[in-house]
C-alpha cells in the first residue's frame, strides 16, 4: 500500500488535466472561469499538504505510472522542491487569474473564453508535469504542450499583431524543442534508457570510463542550448516582449512569472540528476551560461530604459530577472544554485503582481499603455499604484522586499567563487542600478497628476485587490523571512543529486 | 575510399538525418514565407523521426511481433524509439495544426503569407 500523499503530484496534474478538458462545455465564460481558478486553487491546497509532509521527513519518491517497474515504466518523482514550486505555479496561476479577470472581459471575446481556459488549465497541468516527471521523453512531449498552450494564451486577443507575435513567439519555442528533442535521441542512443535514476547510472558509467565523451558534450549543449533559447536567455530574446507585452494581463503574468522557470527547473533538474553538477562544472557550461546570464540582465535592462509601453517595460525586465537565475547557476556552486532559485521564486511572484499592476492601472485610464499617458493612474486607484510601487522597489532591490534577498544571496554565493567574483559582483551592482533607472521614473510618473487622469470615480474591482494584495504579501514575505523557503530548497536540491 | 564508402553506407540513415535537421532548422529560422517555414519544421521533426528509428533497427532482424513462436529477444529489433516516434509524431502534428491556423488567421486579415509583408502592414496599422 502506497503512504496517501505518494498519489497527490499525479492528482494534481490529472485535476487540472480532466478540468481543461470540460472547458468547452460551459455555456457561460463565467462558470469556466470560475472552475479553472478553483482547480488551481485546489491543486495549491493539494501541493501546500505535500511540501508540508515531504519536508517535515525530507523524503523524495518516485511514484510509477501504470504499475510496470523501472526500466520500462513511466514514473513521476516528488521531492520538497518539487512540491514547492509545485505550489509557486499553481498559486500563482490562480491569482494571475483572478486578478487579470476584468481584462480578460476587455481583451477576449466572450464566447471565446472558455477555450483561454482550456489552455490555461493544459498550462499549469504542462508546468507541473514538468517538475515532476522522471522520464525524459514525457518531459518533451509536456515542453510542446507548455509551448502550444502559451503561445494560445498570447494569441487570445485576436488582433492581427498578437498573432504576429505569437508566430515569431511559436517559431522561436519549436527552434528550442527541436533541439531539446534531438539531445534527448542522442542521450537515449548512447545510454539506452529514458527514466532519469537509470539515465543517472549509465551517465556516471560513461564518464568513469571516458566512453562517448564528445557525444555526452554534444547532448548537454543540445539540451543547455534549447532550453535557453525557450526561456530567453540574453542572444534569444528579441520575441519576448512582443509576446509578453502584447497578451491580455493574466497572460502575461503567467508567462513572464511562471512559464519561462518550468524550463529552467527541468533543466536544473537534468543537471543534478543525470549530468551531476561536477560534470557540468567540469565542462565549462556553467561559465558559458554566466557570461550570458550577464549579458542577459544588461540587455535586458538597456531595452526596458528605452521602451514606453508599460507592459513591454515589464517584459524586457524579465529579460534581465533570467539573467539573474542565469548568474547563480552559472557561479557552478550550490550557494549559487540556492540563489538561483530563490530568484526563481522572488520573480515569479513579483513580476504577475507588476503585471496585474500595470494592466490595472491602464484600465482606469481608458486601456492606455504608453507611460506617458498613464501619467497619474495610481492617483486614481491607489491600491494598484501601492502594488506597483511595492514590486518595483522588490525589482531594483531595497531591502524588506524580496528582490533584495535574492540579491543578497547571489552576491553572497559569487563569494565562493574568486573567479567569478568581481564580474558578478560588478553586474548587481550595474543591473540595480539599471533597474532603478527605469523603475523609479515609471513610479513617479505613475503618481504624477495629469490631464489623462479619469474624471469620474473609478469602481474598485474586489477580485484585483483580493490578487494583488496577495501577490503583495508574498513579495513581502520572501523579502522578510526567507530562511524556510531557502531551507526547501537546500534540502530539496540535496535529494534531487541523491537519487 | 573504399572504406569511406562503406562507413556512408552503414550510416546512410544517420547521414540523412542529420543533413535534414540543417536543412529544417534553417529553413525554419530563416524562411520569410510562413508555409514553408511550417514545412521547414515538418523535415526537422522528421529528421529527428529518422534517426531514432535508425538507432532501434537492428540489421538482419524482425519487426517484434511474435511469429513462427520465436521467443528470443535476439531475434527483434528494438521497439521503443517505434514507439517513441510515434509519441513525437503526434506532437509534430499537433504543433504543425496549430501553426497552420496561426498563418491562416493572418492571411484572412493581410492577404500575405509573406512574414516581412506582415509585420510592415502591422506596423502600419498600429500608426
Amino acid at each position: 500500500m502506497l503512504p496517501w500523499y505518494q498519489n497527490l503530484p499525479f492528482i494534481c496534474i490529472f485535476l487540472c488535466m480532466v478540468n481543461g478538458i470540460t472547458m468547452p462545455l460551459y455555456r457561460r465564460a463565467r462558470g469556466a472561469y470560475r472552475a479553472t481558478v478553483t482547480v488551481a486553487a485546489v491543486v495549491a491546497v493539494l501541493s501546500g499538504v505535500l511540501l508540508a509532509v515531504l519536508s517535515a521527513g525530507n523524503i523524495r519518491f518516485s511514484y510509477k505510472m501504470g504499475h510496470f517497474p523501472a526500466p520500462w515504466g513511466n514514473e513521476i518523482a516528488a521531492g520538497p522542491l518539487e512540491a514547492m514550486l509545485a505550489l509557486m505555479f499553481s498559486l500563482v496561476t490562480a491569482l494571475s487569474l483572478l486578478g487579470g479577470r476584468s481584462a480578460q472581459e476587455h481583451d477576449i471575446l466572450e464566447p471565446k473564453q472558455p477555450y483561454y481556459f482550456v489552455m490555461m488549465n493544459l498550462l499549469l497541468a504542462a508546468l507541473l508535469a514538468l517538475t515532476y516527471t522522471n522520464d525524459i521523453f514525457t518531459a518533451y512531449v509536456f515542453i510542446e504542450i507548455s509551448t502550444i498552450a502559451a503561445c494560445a494564451i498570447v494569441m487570445a486577443r485576436d488582433t492581427a499583431k498578437t498573432i504576429a507575435a505569437t508566430i515569431r513567439y511559436l517559431v522561436i519555442s519549436l527552434l528550442g524543442s527541436g533541439l531539446f528533442l534531438i539531445g534527448i535521441v542522442l542521450l537515449y542512443c548512447i545510454t539506452g534508457h529514458l527514466l532519469i535514476p537509470q539515465l543517472a547510472e549509465k551517465v556516471a558509467e560513461l564518464v568513469a570510463t571516458g566512453a562517448y565523451t564528445l557525444p555526452l558534450t554534444v547532448v548537454v549543449g543540445l539540451i543547455t542550448l534549447g532550453v535557453a533559447i525557450k526561456c530567453a536567455l540574453f542572444p534569444f530574446y528579441a520575441w519576448l516582449p512582443l509576446a509578453h507585452g502584447g497578451a491580455t494581463t493574466s497572460s502575461s503574468a503567467i508567462l513572464s512569472g511562471l512559464v519561462l522557470k518550468g524550463y529552467i527547473v527541468l533543466l536544473v533538474k537534468l543537471y543534478y540528476s543525470v549530468f551531476t553538477i561536477a560534470v557540468i562544472r567540469s565542462l565549462e557550461i556553467t561559465s558559458v551560461l554566466f557570461v550570458f546570464g550577464v549579458a542577459g540582465m544588461i540587455a535586458g535592462s538597456l531595452h526596458a530604459i528605452r521602451e514606453e509601453h508599460i507592459k513591454r517595460m515589464l517584459a524586457y525586465s524579465s529579460v534581465a530577472q533570467i539573467g539573474y537565475v542565469f548568474l547563480g547557476m552559472g557561479l557552478g556552486t550550490d550557494a549559487g544554485m540556492y540563489a538561483a532559485f530563490l530568484q526563481i521564486f522572488v520573480h515569479a511572484v513579483t513580476k504577475p503582481l507588476l503585471f496585474l499592476c500595470a494592466g490595472r492601472l491602464s484600465e482606469v485610464q481608458g486601456h492606455e499603455k504608453s507611460l506617458y499617458r498613464l501619467r497619474g493612474a495610481a492617483l486614481t486607484d491607489k491600491a494598484a499604484g501601492i502594488g506597483f510601487t511595492i514590486g518595483a522597489l522588490s525589482m531594483i532591490g531595497i531591502p524588506m522586499f524580496g528582490g533584495f534577498m535574492s540579491k543578497w544571496m547571489l552576491a553572497d554565493a559569487s563569494l565562493y567563487n574568486p573567479l567569478k567574483l568581481w564580474p558578478a559582483l560588478i553586474a548587481l551592482a550595474a543591473s540595480s542600478v539599471l533597474n532603478a533607472v527605469y523603475y523609479v521614473p515609471a513610479v513617479i510618473a505613475l503618481w504624477t497628476p495629469s490631464g489623462y487622469m479619469a474624471t469620474q470615480p473609478v469602481r474598485p474591482d474586489r477580485r484585483f485587490l483580493i490578487a494583488s494584495a496577495a501577490l503583495a504579501v508574498c513579495v513581502i514575505g520572501l523579502g522578510v523571512m526567507s530562511t524556510p523557503v531557502l531551507g526547501v530548497i537546500e534540502r530539496g536540491l540535496a535529494l534531487l543529486g541523491g537519487i | 575510399m573504399r572504406e569511406l564508402f562503406q562507413k556512408i553506407v552503414i550510416y546512410r540513415f544517420e547521414i540523412g538525418a542529420i543533413i535534414l535537421f540543417g536543412i529544417g532548422f534553417m529553413n525554419l529560422l530563416l524562411q520569410k514565407n510562413l508555409v514553408k517555414k511550417i514545412i521547414g519544421f515538418n523535415v526537422m521533426d522528421s529528421s529527428v523521426f529518422l534517426f531514432l528509428a535508425s538507432q532501434g533497427y537492428i540489421e538482419g532482424r524482425i519487426a517484434p511481433v511474435l511469429t513462427n513462436g520465436v521467443t528470443s529477444a535476439s531475434a527483434y529489433i528494438n521497439p521503443i524509439p517505434a514507439g517513441l516516434v510515434l509519441t513525437g509524431i503526434v506532437v509534430s502534428v499537433s504543433v504543425s495544426a496549430f501553426f497552420l491556423a496561426l498563418v491562416q488567421r493572418l492571411y484572412l486579415k493581410y492577404g500575405t503569407v509573406e512574414f516581412d509583408e506582415i509585420m510592415l502592414l502591422a506596423k502600419k496599422e498600429a500608426e
